[in-house]
């Protein structure tokens, strides 16, 4: 795993991928650094020592059948996971070297840098205007109020369509739309880190591409980790691709996620090094 | 040529997608549900005409002005009268008193089983709150009279024997387990992934209940408090027994009145002659408070229909 412990344009191995990011910046230093992560629910193994870093303004991707974990992890980046009882995280996450579950961090505090979106869009039964304020509002940021729900809804190309609407009910929105709208709500609390759960997976497939598009724009401004069970988006939309599995433990354990291989993504669909990577990336298995 | 589909399948019985056997168990089962249900319509249609014929006859003799106009209620005596405003005071006062108590403890409660309590605790204590609202009204009502009363004398409030206030926080008490469990019932049914959202947003607890799930279960929520008035209106034994009879036009909670479900409470219970323009009294009164019901429901119904359309 000391591969992954080193920054992708230090690394020879990432070729011109590497030095492409470098020049616009992208990928120079790290967000997220996960070391021997274990999740258990209720006594039961979820996943098991993963180790990962997460480059800043990358997209980073995470793949793999369902039951594999990659949801359970990306819970872990914001503490979500808190709000499971029986959830208990073993191992360190750092994020800018900072122990995520340190004694004196603050969940609040935590999930107002990292942002989550989640698979079925989740707009409150309010206003789009009062959805995108929600954020902002419990957090006490109520100067510029009206210009950081433009400037929201705007980076989350939907203020064209809804700029008309903004006191319709949020619930009125196609499911596009309503994602659209979760991602302006998480963009309006200015987050570094935006986390995103198979954000289209509830979605036809041009909302999917205009979620999509969105992500490549980004980037730019974020850092985004992105859950997807749909290999194609992965391929399209990030710069490195984790690729988590099932394992079943010979001495009779229960069946539980882990990382099997993290790479820049076009390694991973074409070159990849661990041959269930392989096997999954070429459809051979699940 | 292959013959053509003849009507006969392998055995010369005649082709038919007629039922082979009779479903009269099905039949019975429907007669017998049916039934059931009908017992409820039919009570409710008999209650209405026994309630409507005598107050109708009431109205004949004592003009409806007067009755809903009027402010002295004294229908036992000599000369009578029949103004109904003094109950209608007294009812709204205890239901005052009595709300004040519920809906913010009751809600209060409902909030923490919903979204501070941990599972574990959650089981224990809502059942327990559940007890409370199954212990009989009489013995709310002397706990109000016994208790609470004395008990707001001894912290200097000067209280009548029998009065409004002990009543009316005693009947908030009873109806906080109707309100906590309706609202915790609408509030658990609120989707996760609103949950989930607000607090990915950075929103601490209290954002989330009093901001997301509160107004998401607005209609759950609006419906219990109706129930508590209604119940509140519609309670007898509490303010029989501790708030008295005294049919006084006053706001003071400190005073004794008399509400329309005590007058009735009280007065079927006396010797007065049936026919007599007394015992209609009864009649005119229960048709009121159920009037007032009604409309209470019918109120509630809107307005749960109202949120669920903004909210759902």
């Amino acid at each position: 795993m000391t591969s992954i412990a080193t920054s992708p344009i230090d690394n020879n191995e990432l070729g011109e991928f590497g030095r492409s990011s470098a020049d616009d910046g992208r990928g120079s230093s790290v967000v997220f650094e996960v070391s021997n992560l274990s999740v258990s629910y209720s006594g039961k193994l979820a996943l098991q020592g993963v180790e990962i870093e997460v480059y800043k303004n990358f997209v980073t991707a995470f793949i793999g059948s369902s039951g594999c974990g990659k949801s359970t992890f990306i819970r872990c980046l914001n503490r979500m996971n808190d709000l499971v009882p029986g959830a208990v995280i073993e191992g360190t996450a750092r994020y800018h070297g900072l122990d995520l579950y340190g004694p004196d961090v603050d969940p609040v505090e935590v999930r107002r840098r990292i942002g989550m979106v989640f698979q079925k869009p989740n707009p409150f039964p309010k206003s789009i205007y009062e959805n995108v304020a929600f954020g902002p509002r419990v957090l006490r940021m109520k100067e510029g109020l009206d210009e950081r729900i433009e400037r929201s809804l705007r980076s989350a190309a939907l203020w064209d369509e809804v700029k008309d609407r903004l006191g319709d009910n949020a619930l009125g929105l196609s499911g596009g739309q309503q994602q659209r709208l979760c991602i302006a709500r998480a963009i309006a609390v200015e987050p570094e880190v935006i986390l995103m759960d198979e954000p289209a997976s509830a979605l036809d497939p041009i909302s999917t591409s205009r979620i999509e598009d969105l992500i490549h724009e980004l980037k730019r401004d974020y850092t985004i980790v992105i859950v997807t069970h749909n290999m194609q988006q992965a391929a399209r939309v990030a710069d490195m691709t984790a690729y988590f599995s099932v394992v079943t433990p010979e001495d009779g354990g229960s069946r539980h996620g882990v990382l099997v291989e993290y790479d820049r993504t076009a390694k991973m669909f074409t070159n990849p090094s661990d041959k269930r990577t392989e096997d999954y990336v070429s459809g051979r298995s699940a | 040529m292959a013959p053509p589909p003849s009507g006969a399948i392998a055995g010369g019985a005649p082709f038919s997608l007629r039922s082979s056997h009779r479903h009269y168990g099905e039949k019975v089962i429907q007669i017998l549900l049916g039934s059931c249900a009908l017992v409820s319509v039919v009570t409710t249609l008999g209650i209405v005409v026994s309630l409507v014929f005598p107050a109708l006859e009431f109205f004949a003799e004592v003009s409806p002005v007067d009755f809903f106009t009027g402010t002295v209620w004294a229908p036992l005596f000599d000369p009578a009268s029949f103004g109904v405003v003094p109950l209608l005071v007294g009812t709204l006062s205890v239901t005052f008193w009595a709300l004040l108590v519920a809906i913010p403890l009751g809600l209060g409660s409902a909030i923490y089983l919903s979204e501070y309590a941990t599972s574990r605790r959650r089981v224990v204590l809502k059942p327990m709150l559940e007890i409370l609202a199954g212990i009989p009204t009489v013995v709310y009502g002397y706990f109000a009279l016994t208790a609470v009363t004395p008990l707001l004398r001894q912290i200097g409030i000067q209280v009548e024997i029998f009065n409004v206030i002990a009543g009316g926080l005693v009947m908030g008490v009873m109806l906080i387990p109707t309100i906590a469990s309706l609202s915790e019932d609408a509030m658990a049914a609120v989707p996760q992934g609103l949950r989930d959202g607000a607090y990915a947003l950075g929103a601490d607890k209290l954002q989330v209940s009093t901001r997301v799930i509160v107004p998401a279960a607005m209609s759950g929520i609006i419906a219990s408090f109706v129930l508590g008035v209604s119940r509140a209106i519609g309670e007898t034994l509490i303010v029989l027994i501790a708030v008295g009879q005294q049919a006084k036009l006053t706001f003071n909670p400190l005073e004794s009145i008399e509400t329309m479900t005590a007058f009735i409470g009280a007065t079927g219970n006396g010797d007065l002659p049936t026919g007599s323009t007394e015992y209609k009294t009864i009649f005119a009164v229960g048709l009121t408070l159920f009037v007032i019901t009604l409309v209470m429901n019918i109120i509630s119904i809107r307005l749960v229909r109202k949120y669920r359309e903004v909210y759902d």
